[in-house]
């Protein structure tokens, strides 16, 4: 059996959210479904590609591996919550400008991958920005660029020192 | 006679290069914005009101009749709105071409691969679409099946298709020359087998197609598809329905790389039938484990090729024999497969060439096109092998690259290669100079390989493909520009970018031409109701044929324009010009209008003009005819990139794992670069990534039709730490076939970083890994087998 549906409070790019779902929902369906929130993502739904990454509390997830009750109480970030009005996140714009994109599908989990390791870490080394990007796969652009997109936009975010 | 120059290049649809003021400049995606905050919607983000969730029901043999299927359990699910199976299409069948019209939208009389849909469902979730999948009842007649070309070719093997004796799919026989004597006439001759294995295109996006009627007798589909008027014509036909009611709207697309995204899947099919049976809008959403498992994948190909030198390592004679798998239906192997063999006799001079090429159909998923489609499997075996022989002639293998490499021809000559294809630019000595001196391959050469326990080498390969694709039918590329009344422009094409770039340097052509800025112009994506036909995007053919659709209509609009700029200064419109969103008397550029106000007295000037300029592409028709398939002569491409790479890598000598270091460069040749940070991501991510990939780490694991490895990870996609950075060098040709000089970019070096890793694996250790991908299993054996030869020597 499904199960009757349960009640989930969720912080979704500030705002507060009260809905039933189901227990077997996914976060990445709740987003995507209920909430309307399609910038992230649906890949491989198993953890493989990492195109849903979301960010929940400050940690880049895997919205389709997580259950949306399990992030109950919690704060999620997507793709749609980061530019403030028409001003891009940095993260974004060095994505623009140093031609980091090409399909753009992987563009949203990469992106918020990049803005999880950079507020937690304002000086990743190559190293640890590779580390970090090889949770989302991407088929097309090459990871060259946007390597140097989020070392960029480090660079920008520290105030261009 | 290979070599031979004849004849003179046909007009160029160039400009002047140094005038440029959008053209080769570094500009930014027109769709970055879109894809970096999320807002672009890809086929899976789109919802219509009232909308159902369909799921496909699968087979769970490879190969079995179809006996009976009871859908009254499915039908009882709360829920279910409407369950279809293959009958429904009353018999439909559909195919690459005419001849080949060999598979139905859903199986309706035997499943021919594992996991081939055989019905569907439709209902108000998608749990409830799967669970009512899982309900309908299908009795099957398991059959013995066949699983590689070698079990399908024997006597007596099963029948994949019982009107196919001996699973023969396609086969050709092309002769050039006399090779029988060039081999009896060469210094060294040597045959050697290789293998490229069964792939995935790699891209993320799984298939999604959302489907809803009007009237009954209209349909509009948003699906990923990057050949959008594949489903145009396919769908129309299946629901007999004239190509007027049928609306394909393009959604943004994420990748595509050959094949799945060209033509139908199952669910391609099943929502417009769906929907048609219950009313409602029908969305069905592939997952990636649909995707690997049943979607089309890059032939897996034998190569066997036979190979004639001279003393001093100039080429005499190549014989190759392919022997593929085509999978369960002939979708477009029959291009594939031809595409093998025109790529011999490019990039070096080859005077003879003999090939027989056979495919087979077996009981896997099908086969059909992926990034570098057939040349690929061949300038793998060919660049190979120009090791081994450089090897045993002692010669260095850079210098005979340089001596085998096609001279580019002079300026309005035109070279020919023995099987008729015509180049008028060939970048490949540049290429190969430039990439040697950059990885400083003198120097390289004379260092140390070993360091404890790693070996590190560097290999070279050269690679060569066609853009902007020619095969009979339609073929040509249509494009319109609207002037709007207050001087912005919309830019209407047929043609689809899957990611390559080519909106965006279609706008900046669109902006060149007219004199303004790319900010002007804005593009209308397809939604065939209003964009002109296309044929879609594959064989790298958008940017040269779409760009010069794109580059005739603008030049149609701005005819209009100074038409009536002419009148006003008194002169003919061709003394007037226009740039920097002025147009001006060239003779006397202060006689001059602001673009603005030009455009305005154009529009509102009693009785006032609609300026829509029209354009298509004719180049990729008309220029040398059609290549004949049945003798392999004649041109498939428009004009031809060339690439140059050098690669190191490190190899571990105790456990066999091979690494591709960051010591890497790729010169291209692309004509001329109309947007060089696209340039560089189509050749680093589309192009060298998955070439690395397949070097080193992708491939199918099969057991008996079943996919044992259908995710990206155990497939092994690179991720972002075995993904090296490497230097891009352009070449400039300029090719006065290519808008603005262009030529492909990255079909071509994806087929170079699997030879160029092979030779830098031998560089190494001086082991030869001959099937792909380079598995730390199969080094491992290679490095031990030379040990205990080395070994028995002592």
């Amino acid at each position: 059996m499904k199960g009757e549906p349960r009640e989930l409070k969720i912080k979704v790019n500030g705002m507060l959210y009260e809905l039933k779902v189901k227990p077997n929902v996914l976060l990445s369906d709740v987003l995507r479904k209920d909430l309307k929130l399609t910038g992230t993502k649906r890949g491989c739904l198993e953890s493989t590609c990492g195109v849903c990454t979301v960010i929940l509390d400050g940690k880049a997830v895997r919205s389709c591996s997580i259950l949306a009750l399990q992030a109950n109480g919690h704060e999620v970030t997507t793709i749609e919550g980061l530019a403030q009005g028409n001003k891009l996140h940095p993260i974004q714009q060095a994505f623009i400008d140093h031609g980091a994109i090409e399909c753009g599908f992987c563009i949203p989990g990469r992106v918020m991958v990049a803005k999880a390791l950079l507020d937690e870490n304002p000086h990743p080394t190559r190293e640890e920005v590779r580390l970090a990007m090889q949770g989302v796969l991407c088929a097309d652009v090459g990871y060259v660029k946007q390597i140097e997109a989020v070392e960029i936009a480090a660079e920008k975010m520290r105030g261009g020192e | 006679m290979a070599g031979k120059r004849q004849g003179k290049a046909k007009p160029t649809v160039m400009l002047k290069e140094e005038g440029y003021s959008v053209i080769g400049k570094p500009i930014p995606r027109v769709d970055a914005r879109a894809k970096v905050t999320g807002e672009a919607k890809y086929a899976a983000d789109i919802e219509v009101a009232d909308m159902l969730w369909g799921a496909i029901k699968r087979s769970p043999h490879p190969h079995a009749r179809i006996l009976n299927i009871d859908k009254s359990k499915a039908e009882r699910l709360p829920g279910v709105k409407a369950i279809i199976t293959g009958k429904d299409f009353g018999g439909f069948k559909w195919g690459w071409s005419r001849e080949t019209r060999d598979e139905e939208p859903l199986a309706s009389t035997k499943v021919r691969y594992l996991y081939e849909g055989v019905a569907a469902v439709a209902a108000i979730d998608e749990d409830i679409a799967q669970e009512a999948c899982d309900l309908i009842e299908v009795e099957y007649e398991p059959l013995a099946g066949v699983f590689d070309p070698f079990e399908a070719m024997k006597k007596g093997a099963p029948l994949v298709h019982e009107d196919r004796p001996g699973n023969l799919c396609v086969e050709y026989h092309w002769n050039f020359g006399d090779v029988e004597k060039a081999f009896s006439e060469s210094y060294l001759v040597r045959e050697d087998t290789f293998q490229t294995p069964r792939m995935a295109k790699g891209y993320i996006e799984p298939p999604a197609i959302v489907a809803y009627w009007t009237d009954g007798s209209h349909l509009t589909v948003h699906a990923a598809k990057g050949s959008p008027y594949f489903p145009y014509r396919i769908l129309s036909n299946c629901f007999n329905l004239p190509l007027s009611n049928v609306r394909i709207i393009q959604p943004f697309i994420g990748s595509d790389f050959g094949g799945t995204k060209n033509d139908m899947v199952n669910g391609d099919f099943s929502a417009p039938m769906l929907a048609k049976k219950s009313g409602k809008p029908v969305k069905i959403v592939y997952t990636q484990f649909d995707e690997l498992t049943t979607c089309l994948r890059r032939h897996p190909m034998w190569v066997t090729i036979k190979t004639g030198m001279t003393k001093d390592g100039k080429l005499k004679a190549i014989q190759t024999k392919v022997i593929s798998d085509g999978g369960a239906y002939t979708r477009m192997s029959p291009l594939s497969n031809f595409l093998t063999g025109i790529s011999m006799a490019l990039p070096y001079k080859l005077p003879h060439f003999k090939t027989d090429v056979f495919c087979y159909f077996t009981n896997n998923p099908s086969s059909a096109a992926m990034r570098g489609h057939g040349i690929y499997h061949t300038r793998f075996a060919g660049d190979v092998q120009m090791d081994m022989i450089a090897e045993e002639l002692g010669i260095d293998p850079v210098e005979m690259r340089l001596r085998n490499a096609i001279e580019n021809p002079k300026q309005g000559k035109i070279y020919e290669t023995i099987n008729k294809l015509h180049l008028a630019t060939c970048g490949v000595k540049e290429c190969i100079e430039k990439a040697a001196n950059e990885i400083r391959w003198e120097e390289e050469k004379k260092r140390e390989r070993v360091k404890g326990d790693k070996a590190y080498g560097i290999g070279f390969a050269c690679g060569t493909y066609l853009s902007g694709t020619k095969l009979s039918g339609h073929n040509a590329c249509a494009a319109m520009v609207r002037i709007c009344e207050d001087g912005s422009v919309s830019y209407i094409t047929g043609a689809t970018d899957v990611g390559q770039g080519s909106d965006t340097v279609t706008c900046a052509m669109v902006a060149e031409v007219l004199g303004i800025g790319l900010e002007d112009i804005d593009i209308k994506r397809v939604d065939t109701a209003h964009t002109p036909v296309d044929p879609g995007t594959y064989g790298s053919r958008v940017t040269v044929l779409a760009g010069e659709a794109a580059i005739n209509a603008a030049k149609d609009a701005k005819r209009m324009l100074l038409e009536v700029a002419a009148k006003e200064f008194g002169v003919k419109p061709e003394e007037m010009d226009i740039k920097n969103k002025k147009a001006f008397v060239r003779t006397n550029p202060g006689m001059s209008i602001p673009w603005a106000r030009l455009v305005r007295m154009a529009c509102y000037t009693t009785p006032g003009m609609v300026i829509i300029g029209r354009g298509q592409s004719s180049r990729g028709i008309s220029t040398y005819g059609l290549a004949d398939f049945t003798t392999g002569i004649g041109d498939i491409g428009t004009n031809y990139s060339f690439t140059a790479q050098a690669q190191e890598v490190e190899v571990d000598l105790e456990t066999g794992v091979v690494k591709c270091t960051d010591n890497s460069v790729i010169a291209h040749d692309c004509g001329f670069p109309l947007n060089p940070p696209a340039v560089d991501t189509q050749v680093v991510g589309g192009a060298y990534h998955p070439g690395v990939g397949a070097a080193l780490y992708c491939e199918f694991k099969m057991d008996k039709g079943l996919t044992l490895n259908p995710n990206l990870v155990d497939y092994k996609l690179p991720r972002a730490y075995e993904a090296p950075m490497t230097k891009v060098i352009h070449v400039i040709t300029n090719d006065p076939f290519g808008p603005f000089g262009a030529k492909e970019a990255s079909e071509g070096s994806t087929c170079t970083a699997p030879p160029a890793v092979i030779n830098a694996i031998h560089d190494a250790t001086g082991v030869w890994i001959k099937d792909l991908p380079a598995k730390p299993e199969k080094v491992f054996w290679a490095l031990k087998k030379k040990r205990e030869l080395e070994q028995k020597k002592k």
